[in-house]
């Protein structure tokens, strides 16, 4: 390390403090030879400017990193998105990955789910259990969490509009294991806004939607204080074709709309600003990626700190989960996908994520098999033991390139987000439709480079095999939806509908009135209410949101 | 379009729940830039409202896409809409994540093409033109 | 669908035989003279024809789906035609706006029709006209037709509408500007949409003055408020454009307007069915190239 007084204080009032609390995987990194592997290498001589763009790792503007000895210390939690057809299927793959490794579960729910329907409704035709878990009720939730300890295993649940009803149903499962709130760890993604611009599974219009999500910020604040209550997400926004820059300035200017939401709810900034994360996509342009990540930490510490004066250095924070490109992935030579996804988590890894699913290699056919799947977390897990990436603090760090790249994305990302500010800001520019513009500008022209052949996709547009073997395809069987859908009947007829109904009628009462909804809603989870009922009463009380194309 | 007295009208659409639809806007654009009129329908759309879109909208050929999996319930669903509207006529077309071993039954459903990601644009859009040529011939034919 | 079946089909209402006539009268199909010659023209002429323009972004297509529904609670058939611009290299069109409309789709008294400007010079007023005409007869009152409010043939479609309303809404200056000269002059309402946004209050007022010079001057322009994602301020906008109806019809604008649309309509139509004819006398013509264009185009005109 070099010496400069910044340096020295670093050292001093970061480091040590955390090396204290959190020890270092070992006691030397060494290359095979002995020799050493720096912890963070910096430049010779320490100047002003370094201090201000990247400064050291764990300190403003966390260019290099939110802790100081990123994976030295530990690895980025391994946690693999999974969860398909119904309940206890679900269950038995969770458990197999935490047996094989993983050190965190990320439930993938079925569209109905998502955006509250009831198995039984009209609307779930076709879809129940396909690309996800089918829950109806805290029954459902119950077989899905049987025999997982609630208190030592964290959950990441993608769930948006319906998320305060699905957290509710985790608390009360939690509750059931004798696990209080206070102990439950995990992430909801709880992301509305890229709904409407990306992914598609929103349920109300936007202004009742961040309601329902301060809400959730205000009652977790109290009641699960370890529990992320949102996953600010670029992810989808990438995948829907936006730019790495794109994906940046939308995904911070949605970020910049939750906080002033929080604060207009009246809620102390550094209350819920340490609780927010992200989650990003990483792409194949390795590089470009490593500077996004990097570029993505130090704008939104500076706004945190300029635009909303925040003043622990927590609430600056940004910290990620990361997935590997979906749109990446072909559904030819399906075997390629495996070295794309090593290079796309090596790029997150690169760029300091602090959790990371990588996608598997059959997923542009069909849902992964459980052989793709384990595949996908070996290539983590090679990047982690094997590779050596990690055994230093932003190892890239200080290359031209490397730096040149980060400078711009945020530049280029800042002032774009200057355009939505003045846009009259991201609400407003989403029912515009500036921002769905935008990404499908960016989607077509892409396209356009790959049908032109400019952009050359190994196995697709170029190097192409004919292929004669197909792979063996996990497979949703369609008596999954038929039988959801008599659990569910069964389930009607042996609660007690008479104190549903009452749930479901203080529930409605709370939605009309200031009242933060999650008391109400945890009773209705409680009485066995369905997802479905639930969101039908928000549903007349909010209206609903409709495609805007 | 050289060659083409009348501009085809296409509708695309998508069934189901499936919000991504990244897809179907691209292939919107691809077919306008290969001269023809696409109407497009947004997301979350039922059988019977794309059916019913692509009678009021006079096309000449629908493309679904689904990349949840559901594909096997609602793209036949969607011709059985067809069919109930008076509009058996009209050839529908699929996209999405399928897999190979689906393509039977839903040819058999009587959906006309099936198309896999990482097939060229210009494949899809000419069997587009393709669908709509035999939809016009035997619309002249009666 | 034969000849009978197609009249027969448009007598009956079936959703079919409408859309097949549209399409047909568009692409110039022989049947075009039977189609239009069936039409039941008291409908025609009772129908309101209903313009609605505006720059992208102000929420047009959220509004006609509000309007919609507002006369739909009342029982009223509806149709709609919603023009897009065709793509001036490729000829072709992605006609988004019905998306907005959607929820709207399976109920047999809303006809929602996209349409494309088709580059035409003109022609673009016949085929509209003709479409507002075969959806009147239909039974559809209100007919709207809906457009951005940019180029000169999207101008002149306004000019088919008994009724016009400009909506636009805060944050969107820059085209406000640039659309300021044309279309305000041709709008009987202007409607600021997004009415609870940072910026709507400024905006109408501007508009109150735009409306008052233009009352200054014997117009009679209103200025709406609405926040169509909410379906505020629709049914004062609907009393707005039924007064005005009744207005016009009572003074005699309603006949003018009604005259001056089926004079630009006959234009347009004698110009679309006197092209064939003109091409391939210029074919004919040989491939030199002497004398001036204009007098070789009166030339072939005095042969017609």
């Amino acid at each position: 390390m070099a010496e400069h007084p910044k340096a020295r204080e670093w050292e001093e009032k970061v480091l040590k403090k955390s090396l204290h609390r959190f020890p270092e995987r070992k006691e030397k990194f060494t290359h095979h030879g002995g020799e050493e592997v720096p912890r963070v290498a910096c430049p010779e001589s320490i100047d002003a400017p370094y201090v201000e763009k990247l400064g050291f790792p764990g300190q403003y503007p966390f260019t290099r990193g939110v802790q100081p000895t990123m994976y030295r210390g530990r690895f980025w939690t391994m946690r693999q998105y999974a969860g398909f057809s119904n309940a206890a299927e679900s269950n038995k793959r969770y458990r197999y990955l935490l047996e094989h490794g993983t050190t965190g579960l990320s439930v993938a729910f079925d569209l109905p789910t998502q955006i509250g329907y009831d198995s039984d409704d009209p609307m779930s035709v076709g879809e129940v259990g396909k690309v996800g878990v089918a829950i109806d009720s805290l029954a459902d939730m119950e077989v899905l969490f049987d025999r997982i300890p609630l208190d030592t295993v964290s959950t990441s649940m993608t769930i948006n509009a319906s998320a305060s009803v699905l957290l509710a149903m985790y608390v009360a499962v939690a509750e059931k294991q004798g696990v209080p709130g206070e102990k439950i760890q995990g992430t909801i993604q709880n992301d509305i806004l890229k709904e409407y611009v990306a992914r598609g599974t929103y349920i109300f219009p936007p202004r009742p939607s961040l309601r329902i999500i301060t809400d959730i910020f205000q009652w977790c604040s109290k009641h699960t204080p370890a529990f992320n209550t949102i996953s600010i997400s670029g992810y989808h926004i990438r995948e829907a074709g936006s730019t790495a820059v794109q994906e940046v300035a939308f995904t911070l200017a949605n970020g910049i709309a939750y906080v002033q939401a929080a604060l207009d709810a009246g809620m102390e900034l550094d209350s819920f600003a340490r609780r927010l994360s992200f989650f990003f996509n990483a792409s194949s342009d390795l590089l470009e990626e490593v500077a996004k990540f990097r570029a993505a930490r130090r704008l939104w510490a500076r706004i945190m700190k300029e635009r909303f004066s925040a003043a622990k250095p927590s609430s600056m924070m940004l910290r990620f989960h990361t997935q590997t490109a979906g749109n990446t992935l072909t559904a030819q030579q399906i075997d390629n996908n495996v070295v794309r996804v090593t290079l796309q988590a090596l790029a997150a890894v690169l760029g300091g994520t602090q959790s990371l699913h990588t996608n598997s290699r059959d997923e542009a056919l069909a849902l992964p098999t459980e052989d793709s799947v384990r595949t996908a977390l070996r290539t983590q897990q090679v990047i982690a033991y094997e590779s050596g990436v990690g055994d230093s603090v932003d190892p890239l760090a200080g290359s031209y390139f490397i730096e040149q790249l980060t400078d711009g994305i945020e530049a280029q990302a800042s002032e774009l987000i200057d355009t939505i500010d003045r846009a009259g800001g991201v609400v407003a520019a989403i029912e515009d439709g500036f921002v769905q513009r935008q990404i499908e500008n960016s989607a077509y022209d892409y396209q356009q480079e790959i049908e032109r052949g400019e952009r050359v996709v190994v196995g697709v547009n170029q190097f192409q095999t004919d292929e004669k073997v197909r792979p063996p395809l996990l497979r949703i069987d369609p008596e999954v939806e038929r039988a959801q859908v008599q659990r569910l009947k069964a389930l009607r007829e042996s609660r007690d509908n008479g104190q549903v109904q009452a749930a479901l009628a203080k529930l409605g009462e709370a939605a009309r009135s200031e009242a933060n909804l999650m008391p109400a809603i945890l009773e209705a989870v409680r009485s066995y209410a369905t997802l479905g009922e639930i969101c039908r009463v928000m549903r007349d009380a909010f209206g609903e949101f409709r495609d805007a194309g | 379009m050289a060659g083409r007295s009348r501009k085809y009208r296409v509708l695309i659409g998508k069934p189901g729940l499936d919000g991504h639809d990244r897809g179907a806007k691209i292939l919107a654009r691809a077919l306008r830039d290969a001269g023809f009129e696409a109407v497009y329908t947004g997301i979350r759309r039922t059988a019977d409202e794309i059916a019913a879109a692509a009678v009021q909208e006079d096309v000449s050929a629908v493309g679904l896409s689904s990349l949840s999996g559901a594909h096997l319930r609602l793209f036949p669903a969607v011709v059985e809409a067809l069919k109930q509207r008076g509009a058996g006529d009209i050839p529908v077309l699929g996209g999405g994540v399928i897999p190979d071993e689906d393509l039977a039954a839903l040819k058999q459903a009587g959906i006309v093409e099936v198309y896999t990601p990482g097939t060229p644009l210009a494949q899809v859009v000419e069997a587009f033109e393709n669908a709509c040529d035999r939809h016009q011939k035997g619309r002249s034919g009666k | 669908m034969n000849r009978e079946d197609l009249l027969q089909g448009l007598k009956g209402r079936d959703p079919r035989a409408i859309a097949r006539a549209i399409s047909l009268v568009e692409d110039g199909d022989p049947l075009a003279d039977a189609i239009l010659g069936s039409l039941d023209e008291s409908r025609i002429e009772q129908a309101l024809v209903l313009g609605m323009t505006g720059p992208p972004g102000a929420g047009k297509s959220t509004l006609t789906d509000q309007i919609i529904a507002g006369y739909r609670a009342r029982s009223q058939r509806i149709g709609v035609i919603a023009i897009d611009p065709s793509s001036a290299i490729s000829g072709g069109a992605f006609l988004g706006d019905r998306i907005r409309m959607m929820r709207h789709a399976l109920d047999s008294d809303v006809i929602v029709r996209s349409m494309a400007t088709r580059g035409r010079l003109g022609g673009l007023c016949a085929a509209a006209g003709a479409a507002v005409r075969i959806l009147a007869s239909s039974g559809c009152s209100p007919v709207i037709i809906e457009t951005v409010g940019v180029g000169q043939s999207e101008m002149d479609i306004i000019r088919l509408a008994d009724v016009t309303t400009l909506v636009l809404a805060p944050g969107l200056g820059d085209d406000i500007q640039a659309m300021k000269a044309g279309l305000l002059e041709v709008a009987d309402i202007l409607v600021v949409n997004k009415a609870d946004c940072v910026g709507a209050e400024t905006l109408a007022m501007d508009m109150e003055a735009v409306a008052r010079e233009s009352r200054d001057k014997g117009g009679s322009t209103e200025v709406c408020m609405t926040v169509a994602s909410e379906g505020r301020g629709i049914a004062e906008l609907m009393q707005t454009v039924e007064a005005l109806e009744k207005q016009y019809r009572q003074g005699g604008e309603h006949a003018r307007r009604r005259q001056h649309a089926y004079d630009l309509e006959v234009l347009d139509w004698a110009l679309e069915l006197l092209r064939p004819e003109l091409l391939e006398k210029i074919a004919k013509s040989g491939s030199n190239r002497t004398g001036d264009p204009r007098l070789k185009a009166a030339g072939i005109l005095r042969q017609i």
